[in-house]
């Protein structure tokens, strides 16, 4: 072990090196982002489902709604608790959810998720 | 150290059965409440006031169209559903469309033709065949047929392949060359838009069947385009059909066109 002091030194510069980006991000963490809601859906108090299953699931409804609207003509959804609504995302969904900026982006920017429903669909600021 | 291959062996595999044995057990486990939606599964419906049909079809007057009619009925038509218009010809996007008769029936066109028809604007769009080779060539089931027969397109599985433009015999289809949307001069946020690299085509209104109403051409057509059920033998389209002979579009090719034109 004639090469102890070198092999150590190369150690320590590997470990600094490889674990760089845990201590120079240590503590700058930005908060989870906390969407916004407008007047109406808070009103609205809920959404088509619970606000936990919307939050987690909110994608796989959409993606249900557009199967079953598109090819299957129907375009009801009635809810656990047997409430309606029309399946649109550009009608139903951004009715009252029509801050996007403050609202889905808020997450979806956190997330680094860039949903192309806004490629087709209009949002709210478009509206005019 | 005088471990053997054997002993070395036993060691792993017991240390494999551990780990499996590990996520069964976990799995078992009652795991924290998923977020559900609730007690009974969520249904979809029609809406109440839909039209239905067994196969929609629609009749064309060639005798009541004027040029200002076939305006307003594409008019009519493109705004409701965000059909862009392009500055350059070969961008164009077309959903209800007119042309020359001998255009709209290459094989009908006389050496002798009445007059009317030599300079009459005939209405075109898709035909919503009941046998569509575009239904048969799209490699991703994004032009598919109802059980109403419109011939559909579901935009989000497009990828742009244009073949149902290829084995399409009439025209009816339109591919976005560009962002249709800075070519929108007012988008209407009832319908969504298309985006670069998607095919589109008449989807026979089904998005205004579903509420009640008439396709919008029909709406504003002052009565020259009839629109029904071509299987309802009671339907105003099947009496307009007895009553007047109609042509359809290259019959011949076995597409079996939903779209009559009386001439």
């Amino acid at each position: 072990m004639k090469d102890k002091g070198k092999i150590i030194v190369g150690l320590v510069i590997f470990v600094a090196v490889f674990t760089f980006p845990f201590w120079y991000n240590h503590g700058a963490a930005t908060q989870a982002p906390e969407p916004e809601l407008t007047e109406k859906a808070k009103k609205a108090d809920k959404c088509v489902e619970e606000t936990a299953y919307m939050r987690k699931e909110h994608m796989q409804i959409l993606d249900e709604w557009r199967d079953t609207v598109v090819r299957d003509g129907k375009r009801l959804y009635v809810n656990a608790s047997g409430k309606e609504y029309m399946a649109s995302l550009s009608n139903t969904c951004i009715d009252c959810h029509s801050n996007k900026e403050k609202f889905c982006d808020k997450c979806h920017d956190y997330a680094s998720v860039d949903p192309y429903c806004w490629d087709c669909h209009t949002y709210p600021e478009e509206k005019e | 150290m005088d471990d053997t291959r054997r002993s070395f062996l036993k060691f792993a595999g017991i240390s494999a059965l551990g780990l499996g044995g590990i996520s069964t057990l976990t799995s078992l486990m009652p795991g924290p409440a998923t977020a559900t939606k609730g007690a009974s599964a969520p249904l979809y419906k029609d809406t109440n006031k839909a039209l239905t049909a067994k196969r929609w079809g629609m009749v064309i007057d060639t005798r009541k169209l004027t040029p200002s009619l076939c305006e307003k009925m594409i008019d009519a038509c493109h705004k409701a559903h965000n059909v862009p218009n392009h500055d350059n010809e070969r961008h164009t996007i077309k959903w209800l469309w007119e042309d020359d008769f001998e255009h709209v029936f290459p094989m009908k066109h006389d050496e002798y033709l009445a007059d009317r028809l030599d300079n009459l604007p005939i209405l075109a769009l898709c035909n919503q065949c009941n046998n569509p080779p575009c239904v048969q060539v799209c490699p991703t089931k994004a032009t598919f047929q109802r059980e109403d027969g419109i011939v559909m397109m579901d935009f989000h599985r497009c990828i742009g392949c244009r073949f149902c433009m290829a084995a399409c015999p009439y025209g009816s289809r339109s591919f976005n060359f560009r962002d249709p949307r800075p070519a929108i001069e007012k988008e209407n946020p009832d319908f969504p838009t298309r985006m670069k690299g998607v095919v589109e085509k008449c989807n026979f209104c089904a998005e205004r069947l579903a509420e009640g109403k008439m396709p919008a051409c029909v709406e504003v057509s002052e009565g020259a385009l009839v629109f029904g059920d071509l299987e309802d033998p009671s339907s105003e389209i099947r009496k307009v059909l007895r009553e007047n002979y109609a042509i359809r579009r290259k019959q011949n090719l076995g597409t079996n066109p939903s779209v009559y034109y009386i001439i």
